[in-house]
């Protein structure tokens, strides 16, 4: 987080009270990797005043410290800051969200199977020996399959918890999904394995009610982890953009609260380099905002006491003072939230591969289990036995390989994009990805890299402005400095907020900043720097957003795979027909409101494609939401990343036909599963009908269509080569 | 064959202080921070076990 020069800023809202009169700071700290990374961190702060412990977990990236006495967590990021790992604080409500409970109660489900169904092994195998001629009493079963059952009862009832539950709620929807058949297929298994043991009958399925949980909770379980990693890399990557807003109290200090805490009328100080925080107007200072990421427009704006900014517009000039107009929720965000809500509708409208599955299974195979009962019993076999062989079909066909089939093959797709760089929000978005066959980039931040570039500058030039650039926040100067690499810095420099800085280099005076400020005439371009040394000519910086180096050859990668490309941007039409042409993209339009971004993703929705939308602005916000699939970049605005299914963290466009690539082969990988189910069932049915299962035979046949479900998604890896 | 009234109680037993030990793992934590664990083994200063 940029720490401004002022007093050192008040963190206190972040710190979450605990009994006993601790406190507690959750920090995301950034690159942090290994062993040594870890022992230098918990070091460092551990031996600051009044830190009581501070532990660092290496897999999430996130430090926890504890406080006994008084806290303050801006010298703990200021320790940070200086062993070189820059942190940022995480919002108390939100550290409290990212604890996982779904997937703790999950693992402990399929702990519970995992003994239940090991353990009923113990009493399956004499029963299996004695189906091949063994000897096995009659009673000495009879024991072994009540024993089986006083665990895999109460084992199936636990770890069957999640299933009953989606498959209630869905039914109570009037829906039917893929837990509604393992459900009845459970419990059924268990009610018949009861009667038979009852009964004194030779075949009971206890084991394969508990093996089942346990082979459909390791697939119910990848599919929670890769959405819930994805969530909380979501959550980090949020937390590192804008999530504090510096509100000044009466005497005018600076205190850093969450943006979601901030009040109408609340004083903000922003200072140059970050966004504003929320709607809101200027009461102290002048500057240029850039509104890139709000309208799409490239060319920043001039703003001074009395104008109105809207949240997430870049302070690109001096410190401004705000008076907060709308809170978090209601800025302009919000507007263009609602229009995205709309969207997400239609999205959660979309079936999910294994829905549609269960949406041809479900009808066959029970039509199938009741045919067999009532043909089985009119054409002359007992009751009992009629019952068992409809059993025996719904046991045997369970969609054991179908539960898997498509979250191991997604887990290993969206793990091979994450080492990429891209990061998958659900397995849904995977899917509809796959569908694309037409891409709309938006142009601002995305075929551009949405940060001003030094152009057509000569090496003496840029030498010579460094030193006085290095000492400036402001992006464009920044921008002289990257030109310029490391070296000496001016003195005496002095920022005139919103105008420039000027400072002394080897003796000379000089300024950098508006043309005003250096005294050259003035152009009004908001994308140019003058510099001059005092008394001597004045030398013109100009700027530009450049187009991403890569773009064009990602461009022509997606025409290669047979998709359509477009550009809609919210920028005047130069620079959009320039950007087109650089990259070869024929198809542009310009001057786009969100709205019309929006109606124009509809016309083609309405056409029968399918649209994959890249974009990073809040003008694109609602098209996101709206489009058949949705890609933004790390750098985008959080209502963007939030609207978008992937988001790429990488400065390289290669991520969206990569996506595209694994994407599609994800899908032709769940469907060879779905085959290879779909074809062992064709063999199981029959043998269950004319009652030619086992237990023995059910247990084999289950277990092996799951592991060649799971071994084809794994090909996922092998094919494309580890990293 | 009378051995089997001791021998299946006793593995069953066995087995529950198994799903027991792994339900203390959960609750304390220890799945939490695999990267971490794995490294603050090799630091002296650091072992001071899994955060409660």
């Amino acid at each position: 987080m940029a720490m401004t020069d002022l007093a050192r800023p008040d963190l206190s809202a972040f710190l979450r009270k605990e009994e006993g009169g601790s406190s507690r700071l959750e920090l995301l700290v950034k690159g942090a990797r290994c062993a040594g990374c870890m022992a230098k961190i918990e070091k460092g702060v551990g031996a600051l005043p009044g830190v009581a412990l501070a532990r660092l977990n290496l897999t999430s990236g996130k430090l926890a410290v504890t406080f006994n006495g008084p806290a303050d967590p801006a010298r703990v990021i200021e320790t940070l800051d200086g062993l070189g790992y820059p942190a940022t604080p995480y919002d108390p409500n939100e550290a409290k969200q990212a604890h996982d409970a779904e997937g703790r109660r999950l693992v402990m489900a399929l702990g519970v199977a995992a003994f239940g169904a090991g353990n009923v092994m113990m009493f399956s195998v004499p029963v299996w020996a004695g189906l091949f001629g063994q000897e096995l009493g009659p009673a000495t079963r009879e024991l072994m399959y009540w024993l089986s059952a006083l665990i895999a009862t109460p084992c199936a009832l636990y770890a069957g918890m999640p299933f009953f539950e989606s498959a209630w709620r869905s039914l109570r929807r009037g829906k039917a999904n893929m837990d509604v058949p393992i459900s009845i297929g459970v419990i059924l298994t268990l009610i018949v394995s009861f009667s038979e043991t009852m009964l004194g009958g030779p075949h009971a399925y206890f084991d394969a009610a508990v093996s089942l949980l346990f082979l459909l909770l390791i697939g119910r379980y990848l599919d929670h982890t890769l959405r819930a990693k994805a969530r909380s890399a979501a959550r980090d990557l949020l937390a590192l953009q804008a999530p504090v807003a510096a509100r000044l109290d009466e005497q005018g200090h600076e205190g850093f609260i969450p943006v979601n805490a901030v009040a109408v009328g609340d004083l903000l100080a922003v200072a140059p380099g970050e966004r504003v925080p929320v709607d809101g107007r200027v009461v102290q200072g002048a500057s240029s905002l850039d509104n890139a990421l709000i309208t799409g427009e490239s060319a920043p704006l001039a703003v001074s006491v009395g104008q109105a900014c809207s949240a997430g517009a870049l302070n690109l000039g001096g410190r401004l003072v705000i008076r907060a107009s709308a809170r978090s929720e209601d800025s302009a965000v919000a507007a263009i939230a609602r229009l995205m809500e709309a969207g997400a509708q239609t999205k959660s409208a979309y079936v999910r591969l294994a829905d549609k599955a269960a949406g041809i299974y479900v009808p066959v195979v029970h039509t199938l289990a009741a045919a067999t009962f009532i043909i089985g019993w009119s054409l002359g076999l007992s009751f009992r036995e009629a019952v068992l062989r409809a059993a025996a079909l719904l046991i045997i066909t369970c969609p054991c390989a179908l539960g898997l089939a498509v979250p191991a093959v997604q887990i290993t797709a969206s793990g091979r994009l994450f080492r990429k760089g891209v990061l998958v929000k659900s397995g849904a978005a995977l899917e509809r990805l796959a569908e694309v066959d037409h891409v709309v980039f938006d142009k601002t931040g995305v075929l551009t890299e949405g940060r001003p570039r030094l152009i057509g500058a000569a090496p003496w030039t840029v030498a010579m402005v460094a030193p006085l650039a290095r000492a400036s926040r402001h992006p464009l100067a920044r921008a002289v400095a990257e030109a310029a690499g490391p070296g000496v810095v001016a003195t005496d420099t002095h920022e005139v907020a919103g105008q420039g800085i000027e400072g002394v280099i080897d003796g000379r005076k000089a300024k950098l900043g508006r043309a005003t400020f250096v005294g050259a005439p003035d152009t009004g371009a908001e994308t140019e720097l003058w510099f001059a040394f005092e008394g001597e000519a004045k030398v013109r910086l100009r700027f530009s957003d450049q187009i991403r180096a890569d773009a064009a050859q990602a461009i022509g990668a997606l025409k290669a795979r047979g998709l359509t490309v477009e550009i809609l941007s919210g920028d005047l039409t130069g620079p959009v027909e320039q950007a087109a042409h650089v990259v070869g993209i024929d198809d542009w339009r310009a001057c786009l409101t969100p709205f019309d971004k929006v109606e124009a993703i509809e016309m083609l929705k309405a056409a029968g494609r399918k649209v994959l939308m890249v974009g990073d602005g809040l003008n694109d916000a609602a098209a996101l939401a709206k489009a058949h699939a949705a890609m933004a970049p790390g750098s985008a605005l959080d209502a963007s990343q939030n609207a978008a299914d992937l988001v790429f963290s990488g400065t390289e466009l290669a991520a969206v036909p990569l996506a595209i690539d694994v994407a599609r082969k994800a899908r032709k990988r769940a469907m060879e599963n779905f085959s290879m189910s779909a074809l062992y069932n064709v063999v199981a049915a029959p043998a269950a009908m004319f009652g030619l299962v086992n237990p023995f035979i059910a247990a084999i046949a289950m277990s092996v269509s799951s592991l060649v479900v799971t071994l084809n998604a794994l090909r996922m890896n092998w094919a494309g080569g580890r990293r | 064959m009378n051995v089997i009234f001791f021998l299946l109680p006793f593995s069953l037993l066995l087995a529950l202080l198994g799903l027991w030990g792994f339900r203390w793992t959960l609750k304390h934590g220890q799945y939490e921070d695999p990267q971490g664990d794995a490294a603050r083994i090799l630091y002296d200063h650091l072992d001071e076990g899994p955060e409660g």
